[in-house]
């Protein structure tokens, strides 16, 4: 390289200028973050905390108010206090005279393109799934989201048997999907033409869910009689 | 330099025809392609994007004789990616159902290349309230050919709107329309008009240049 091209070449700048540059930019992005996330915290939080009371009251349509319960170490159920972070949650419903209408259940597995989420009601009364809502879905648009839509699929959770064994260790039936049309027991879930894999996903984490909690609650029914705090 | 020869609103237009960021430049497929099944997601998609890419411009163009060559990709980066952080709390913070339908595709705007190639091809070389125009110009066209997929693919795939019912209830869904085939279908159509009315107006400008050759030849 020649001189004269030395000479014309403009000088690099200095590693100073470079830091300048980074950690001032990166300082002031730092603070819009932090001051974007700490404006919308409340906004977001309460938004969550709506849409999952709007989902309780969605599969225990006869409830009006709501209590969180927390599974303790010893297999009861206390209320629960804090944000209950890696707690196991049920949500118990409640109507205008405090008397409890059933308890709302997350519960998530996989489907065909991704976890699938949902939330169900349980009524003691009638020993079943009452209601269910899809809270998190990626299912193919048009076939597998109509777990979320379609009123005869939806129709299996209007009743859905989920009796214990006299001794209340564990489900009489288990959840069983079943080919469209072919439903003959209420332990059933009728299957979807089309959106197979996304149907049966739905009735296996119905399955899992009360195979685990329907023992546990039903042999802890009076933890949830209690006096509460309820939400509205 | 060729851009300080077109003015303000120059900049401002030819992001929304002639330099469209989707219809002619084809930029920024992956959100095109992917959130564009109802116009309400696509317009939000849009909106999210065009405010990035303004908010990115008008602070690479502030900053321009601050940050050196050698640090100018990485520090873009940090922008836009501050900018798509402060868009993905706002989205949380209006509508969950929202945040939860455009799904990963929000925190993918950081490698939109429309934004980063905005940054470094012009933003950085502009003023501030040039950048501003381009980015507006660009933003908008950008959203407006989201806005464009997203309504007929809607209207096709579920026979509606921003949600509301278009046809009577014998009108068949064309499911493929709201999966990612129907993207890519839909997309070509919209590519084909654009072309055919380019071509289109080239020819009749060629055709109106000959005759007034023409004339031009029998006046002489």
């Amino acid at each position: 390289m020649s001189e004269t091209e030395l000479v014309s070449r403009p000088a690099p700048p200095s590693i100073w200028h470079m830091y300048r540059a980074m950690v001032g930019v990166g300082i002031v992005c730092g603070l819009l973050i932090v001051t974007a996330f700490q404006v919308t915290r409340p906004i977001i939080e309460r938004n969550k905390a709506e849409a999952l009371q709007k989902a309780i009251f969605h599969v225990l349509p006869n409830a009006s108010t709501s209590a969180t319960y927390r599974l303790d170490e010893s297999g009861g159920f206390l209320v629960l206090e804090g944000k209950g972070v890696g707690a196991e949650l049920v949500y118990a419903g409640y109507d205008d005279n405090h008397e409890l209408m059933g308890l709302a259940v997350e519960a998530q597995g996989m489907g065909y393109q991704d976890v699938i989420g949902v939330i169900y009601g349980y009524s003691f009364a009638e020993e079943a799934i009452i209601g269910i809502q899809v809270l998190e879905s990626k299912e193919t648009p048009g076939l597998g989201d109509k777990i979320e839509s379609d009123p005869e699929f939806l129709e299996n959770f209007e009743r859905l048997d989920v009796s214990l064994r006299d001794d209340l260790s564990e489900m009489a039936n288990p959840i069983v999907p079943v080919r469209h049309g072919e439903k003959t027991h209420p332990w059933e879930v009728d299957g979807i033409t089309g959106a197979t894999i996304s149907s049966v996903a739905i009735a296996d984490i119905l399955n899992r869910s009360a195979q685990y909690w329907m023992p546990r609650i039903r042999s802890h029914l009076s933890d949830f009689q209690g006096d509460f705090q309820g939400e509205e | 330099m060729a851009a300080t020869s077109k003015s303000s609103t120059d900049e401002f237009i030819k992001g929304l025809w002639k330099e469209n960021p989707v219809f002619v430049q084809v930029l920024g497929m992956c959100p095109v392609l992917a959130v564009s099944n109802t116009a309400m997601n696509a317009l939000a998609m849009g909106l999210a994007t065009a405010f990035v890419l303004i908010m990115s411009n008008i602070a690479v163009s502030s900053l321009r004789n601050f940050i050196p060559k050698q640090v100018r990709i990485a520090t873009y980066i940090l922008i836009i990616a501050t900018f798509v952080t402060v868009v993905d709390y706002v989205i949380q913070a209006v509508s969950l159902d929202l945040y939860k339908a455009l799904g990963a595709f929000i925190s993918l705007i950081v490698v939109n290349c429309l934004i980063l190639g905005r940054a470094e091809a012009f933003a950085s070389k502009n003023t501030v309230a040039r950048s501003v125009m381009d980015g507006l110009g660009m933003g908008i066209g950008f959203a407006f050919a989201l806005f464009c997929l997203g309504a007929v693919r809607e209207i096709l795939g579920s026979g509606s709107l921003f949600g509301a019912q278009l046809f009577h209830d014998a009108f068949q869904d064309w499911v493929v329309m709201i999966l990612p085939s129907g993207g890519f279908f839909t997309l070509a159509a919209w590519l084909l008009l654009f072309n055919w009315l380019e071509q289109r107006k080239e020819r009749k400008a060629k055709s109106d240049e000959a005759t007034t050759l023409a004339l031009g030849k029998e006046a002489v």
